[in-house]
């Protein structure tokens, strides 16, 4: 840097005018080409909504009927409905998280590529995949299907579920274990068994905790979902309170899982703190 | 792990836990499993076990009514499929769109006030999020009538509370240097927004939105169920009359779909990022 | 010129970090301040442009009174006084020339800063700025591709940009290496008596404050404890601004610096 520069005298050679650089797509032609297509793709999408308005409008006294029955809740005409609808999400949400979890651990441990052989390896990852690629609703709407109607239905769409999940966050933190652990417990001439007890187990086991409780969590909240096709729990009773115009008991049970939910978020958030 | 020392170093005993610790342990456990009994007894008293003792034979007979799938009937698909991406993607503009101001109006260090605006924010959150988009949809279509509109809303309102979350979580962990030195140059609070916050999550806004779209491809496909537009009316229609072949075309696309969206978002937010 | 009276500031933590510090500042003059790290150098800064909000005391720019000023005021006042910072603090992932021109964001309305519509005259002083710092090659680039010194230098021209009639520099030379601290520091020197600026210069580093600043002051345990020319600095005072033990490894640490600086200066 040398002093010889000087800020004043230069001034009016430098340019008074600076566009900032596309910050996403250098490309001009690219970018309008972008540009153009999203806003076509928009008309075309709003274009598609069909809208009836004369419905919307009738509709938006509903809305605040719903929004009136939301602040008012009436948790007293549909008690019984509800408290046995709450007691069977409960219940479903517990089981099926205590199945899954037991179900996930052999799965995950046969889903991670540092402890098995390859053709376990390659069972145990397709189960994951089937698992997550359906969505709960479909799977329940089978099992409804195969099991009639009722929680039991519920309790294995959820568990079905939690195995998907589990097992493949769980063959994940397997596999970023660290190394020199396993090589040291190796080393010692441990069998199969003990090298996962040893060098896994205290690992994975703090975040398998965690996993499990924030699955419990889920679980709660799709039981509310699931009883929409039959599944049993809080959902149907929702599903009868909307259909019957009755916004507030509908409100009662939206509150009712919306503090549940919270309830389990504060709480896991200690427990995990605990565990660690 | 512990160890107690009595006297001497030859006395050393070693333990995995003290005695303690280990019953507390064994107590735990045991009424973990006492509990998930009991809860399992409530749910199953009014499961009918002669039907479930029926399933491997029903599940028989729905697998052969399943197969083969209706293919012919993919043409009847194309429109609720335009329909459920329309919903996913406007769903999601409109979650992001409220999902920003509700962001800053949450996180610690922009909210305008912390006792009263953003509790209020942080319920919007909670709500939105507890919720799942397939009620939000039972209720929009119970509020303003069947149809495509209320499964964008549906998505959008479940949007909120996922976007929200993660992106209030990403301004309170901006660099508090750089907004300094933004405010240091005499900057209205406007212009410390954008100019000192905005850059550092613009990256996680983008990841958050792909995100969320691949999960509400996922969802929208099924908001048809309760009346709600997109492909799930199809399938709504196809159990209806049990028209086993259609439904499993219908889960074949869906499925598809699913993967594509899941492939697409991969692709974009490595793109982004 | 920048007076300071009788500055106090107790933190919510009872932490009392200044205590009844007074001093002015003349036009063009550029003062070091020492001291150990939490002394109060970094809260005494920013209590001149109340990014740190002074329990008791007063701060005048040129008269005017800083402390009191409303919010609104107060960001009128805040674009009069240039910043430079540790570790730059520039926005990473906006262009150096948006960083330089963000020193005009006291100056625009909200919608010419969002659209980077800036006047052209303010265009213009940027990119003379950007010439005087050698940078202009860069103005399109990200914050973040530049090195250190390269970084400090956006930071110098950002805070120039505002036409300030103070700079507060915040240990500008926290991050860089010893070379590239000298020419930072200089640089900073140059430009403040080219333009007759004032400064206060925080810094960590004794012998740089000695080479480079007109003036000293010393904070220990938020006092001023020495205020004066830097060859007044001998041996005794900075054995009561850092303690006995402190001072012997700063004396190491100067002996060590003058030879690097023999080698980089042959």
């Amino acid at each position: 840097m040398s002093s010889t520069l000087d800020a004043g005298g230069s001034a009016n050679t430098h340019p008074s005018t600076w566009k900032r650089p596309p910050v996403l797509v250098k490309n001009n032609t690219l970018r309008y080409a972008l540009i153009i297509g999203a806003i076509v793709y928009l008309v075309l999408a709003i274009g598609s909504l069909e809208v009836n308005w004369a419905r919307v409008y009738e509709g938006l006294d509903r809305g605040w009927q719903f929004v009136k029955g939301f602040l008012q809740p009436d948790f007293t005409s549909r008690w019984k409905d509800i408290k046995i609808g709450m007691i069977e999400s409960l219940t479903m949400a517990l089981t099926s998280t205590v199945a899954g979890v037991l179900i996930s651990i052999p799965i995950g441990i046969g889903a991670a590529r540092n402890l098995v052989p390859p053709f376990v390896y390659r069972i145990c990852r397709s189960i994951i995949a089937i698992s997550r690629s359906l969505q709960e609703i479909i799977i329940a709407i089978l099992f409804v299907a195969m099991f009639g109607f009722g929680p039991f239905a519920g309790f294995l769409t959820l568990s079905f579920a939690t195995i998907g999940f589990l097992s493949k966050l769980l063959a994940e933190d397997i596999e970023v274990v660290d190394k020199s652990q396993l090589e040291a417990v190796r080393a010692t001439g441990a069998s199969w068994w003990q090298l996962v007890n040893y060098a896994v187990q205290p690992q994975v086991a703090p975040r398998l905790i965690g996993l499990s409780l924030y699955r419990l969590d889920i679980n709660f909240r799709e039981s509310a979902v699931i009883g929409i096709v039959g599944a049993g729990g809080i959902g149907a009773t929702l599903n009868t309170a909307i259909d019957r115009y009755e916004y507030d008991s509908a409100g009662a049970i939206l509150l009712i899982i919306i503090s549940v939910v919270m309830l389990a978020e504060y709480l896991s958030g200690y427990a995990r703190k605990w565990v660690q | 792990m512990n160890i107690t020392e009595n006297s001497g170093v030859s006395h050393l005993r070693w333990q995995h836990r003290t005695g303690v610790q280990r019953l507390a342990l064994w107590v735990g456990w045991l009424l973990l499993v006492a509990f998930t009994v009991y809860c399992w007894q409530v749910m199953t008293e009014s499961t009918i076990w002669a039907f479930v003792a029926d399933a491997p034979r029903q599940a028989a007979d729905l697998g052969s009514r399943m197969v083969p799938p209706k293919w012919s009937y993919i043409n009847v698909l194309w429109v609720p499929l335009w329909h459920t991406l329309n919903i996913a993607t406007l769903g999601t503009m409109i979650g992001v769109a409220i999902a920003i101001p509700v962001a800053f109006l949450a996180a610690r260090n922009t909210t305008p006030s912390r006792f009263f605006v953003r509790p209020i924010a942080l319920f919007i959150i909670v709500a939105s999020r507890s919720i799942n988009s397939l009620i939000w949809a039972l209720l929009l279509v119970s509020i303003i009538g069947p149809g495509v509109l209320a499964g964008v809303v549906a998505i959008g309102i479940r949007s909120i509370g996922f976007v929200a979350k993660l992106l209030y979580e990403a301004i309170e962990e901006t660099d508090t240097a750089q907004i300094e030195a933004v405010t240091a140059t005499g900057a209205s609070r406007s212009q410390v927004v954008n100019y000192g916050i905005l850059p550092q999550i613009m990256p996680s806004i983008y990841g958050i939105s792909v995100f969320r779209w691949d999960i509400n491809i996922r969802e929208s496909t099924i908001l048809g169920l309760v009346g709600a537009g997109g492909i799930g009316r199809q399938l709504q229609a196809s159990l209806n009359v049990l028209a086993w072949p259609q439904v499993t075309l219908i889960f074949i696309v869906i499925l598809a779909t699913v993967v594509v969206s899941e492939w697409i978002s991969a692709k974009v937010r490595h793109a982004i990022i | 010129m920048l007076r300071v009276d009788a500055l106090s500031k107790t933190y919510a933590t009872g932490d009392k970090a200044l205590d009844d510090v007074s001093f002015t500042v003349e036009a063009g003059q550029v003062v070091g301040l020492i001291g150990p790290s939490g002394a109060g150098k970094s809260t005494l800064i920013r209590c001149v442009n109340r990014l740190v909000e002074p329990t008791s005391g007063s701060v005048h720019l040129n008269d005017e009174a800083i402390t009191g000023l409303s919010r609104k005021h107060l960001g009128q006042m805040r674009r009069r006084i240039g910043m430079i910072f540790q570790e730059y603090a520039l926005v990473e992932r906006l262009t150096v020339m948006e960083n330089v021109l963000s020193g005009r964001l006291g100056y625009v309305s909200f919608w010419r800063s969002f659209m980077r519509r800036y006047p052209a005259e303010d265009v213009q002083q940027a990119f003379a700025l950007l010439d005087r710092v050698g940078l202009v090659q860069h103005a399109n680039k990200r914050a973040d591709a530049l090195s250190g010194g390269q970084r400090q230098r956006v930071g110098i021209a950002r805070a120039l940009e505002q036409n300030p009639e103070l700079l507060l520099v915040d240990e500008p030379t926290a991050s860089l290496d010893p070379k590239t601290s000298r020419l930072i520091m200089r640089l900073i020197v140059e430009i403040c008596s080219e333009r007759n600026l004032p400064a206060i210069i925080n810094i960590h580093d004794v012998v740089l404050a000695r080479q480079f600043t007109q003036r000293i002051i010393g904070l220990q345990e938020g006092r001023v404890v020495f205020d004066g020319a830097p060859n007044e600095l001998d041996d005794s005072v900075l054995t009561r601004i850092y303690g006995e033990e402190d001072w012997t490894d700063i004396e190491g640490a100067r002996s060590e610096e003058s030879a690097e600086d023999d080698v980089s200066e042959a």
